[in-house]
């Protein structure tokens, strides 16, 4: 499981209203190459829920974001630095090892070979 | 020059995972199909729910991905085993889509809202009693209640919030889970649909539906009553019932 994908989940235990962003508890991440694409970068950019994302990448090891959500000049600019970086966090980076915690309730959901496995207890749908 | 869709002896499996079959070979041939189309239509996120074997969501990566190289696909399955076993497949041919364990896609309803535009399924779609509807492995792959429906009827409402603006839908059902009946839902949600792909085996009698979202009621009218879905039916089925009397 990548960022892109971890910015998209959350935690849907029954009755639980903060279930986003989960946190991040890697035992092992995997760098793998994708093609650069500018486009889609500016596409998802619009998605993204930047602190979810820094924190994300950070707990995977990757601390290159700013902290600040870039305003969208940046995203035109010629200078792809910011790009790049964005790149690399939303895609290159996968979660092979460890777990998803609800921020809420504390429940840990293990990933194992880069699957999240997100199925609730009966108790908890 | 890479094959254009999975290949057989790549595809992982295991005795509780649903192996590809006619149903999932009629939706990647819906898929082929429509591929000029699904080019043009740029998709940004596609996904499937329900993968299995991962036979169909490698398939669309491999259909799109010299044409559109920027495209994040994701794939959902209820059984751990099969979400496992569709990212072997996807390693096998050397692709990549983000694979997650969950019950339809629920942990994924409120953040990506609005922002699938093509999404595939092949449900479970074979009437059974009523009981053997979500059980564990491999049963979850098929059991569909009462005509066939329970699953498809809890999808439904998911496809309709995850579809982007643009989103297209594309359903594998069987005559007995009156096909008619989900396109009327779906109208009612705002979709007009089409067949891309009817196919009668020894034991069933598969359709592939498409369906997309339609700006505003009179378009709705006109693209249903133009090459209207109920004209499609009624051919399909003429056609299959002279077959059947034959």
């Amino acid at each position: 499981m990548r960022l892109i994908t971890h910015n998209m989940l959350s935690c849907n235990i029954k009755g639980v209203t903060n279930g986003f962003p989960l946190k991040i508890e890697s035992v092992t991440v995997v760098e793998k190459e994708v093609d650069f694409n500018p486009d889609f970068l500016r596409h998802m950019f619009a998605k993204i829920e930047w602190k979810a994302l820094v924190e994300g990448a950070r707990s995977m090891g990757y601390e290159e974001l700013p902290e600040d959500s870039p305003d969208a000049s940046e995203l035109e600019s010629d200078d792809e630095t910011f790009l790049r970086k964005l790149h690399h966090a939303l895609l290159e980076l996968h979660l092979e090892e460890g777990a998803l915690v609800c921020p809420e309730t504390g429940r840990k959901f293990p990933v194992n070979k880069g699957i999240p496995n997100m199925l609730l207890h009966e108790d908890e749908v | 020059m890479s094959s254009r869709i999975a290949e057989i002896r790549l595809v992982s499996s295991h005795r509780e995972v649903y192996e590809p079959c006619d149903d999932s070979f009629a939706l990647v041939d819906a898929l082929l199909a429509d591929r000029i189309n699904l080019i043009e239509h740029k998709p940004k996120i596609c996904m499937e729910i329900g993968c299995g074997s991962g036979y169909v969501i490698t398939s669309l990566i491999l259909l799109l991905k010299n044409e559109l190289p920027g495209v994040h696909y994701l794939a959902t399955d209820t059984n751990p085993i099969a979400a496992r076993v569709t990212q072997e497949t996807l390693q096998a041919h050397g692709v990549e889509a983000d694979v997650i364990c969950t019950d339809i896609a629920s942990v994924l309803e409120k953040r990506l809202a609005g922002s699938v535009d093509v999404m595939v399924v092949n449900p479970p779609y074979v009437p059974t009693p009523e009981d053997e509807v979500g059980m564990e492995g491999i049963a979850s792959a098929w059991a569909g209640g009462e005509n066939g429906r329970r699953v498809i009827d809890r999808m439904l409402p998911v496809v309709d919030v995850l579809l982007s603006e643009k989103g297209w839908f594309y359903l594998v059902t069987l005559t007995s889970n009156c096909p008619l009946e989900i396109c009327l839902v779906m109208r009612k949600k705002g979709y007009a649909s089409r067949i891309v792909v009817q196919r009668s085996t020894d034991e069933e009698n598969l359709l592939i539906l498409k369906f997309w979202r339609v700006k505003d009621e009179e378009s709705l009218d006109k693209e249903t009553s133009s090459e209207s879905f109920v004209s499609q039916f009624s051919r399909y089925l003429s056609s299959f019932m002279e077959k059947r009397w034959r």
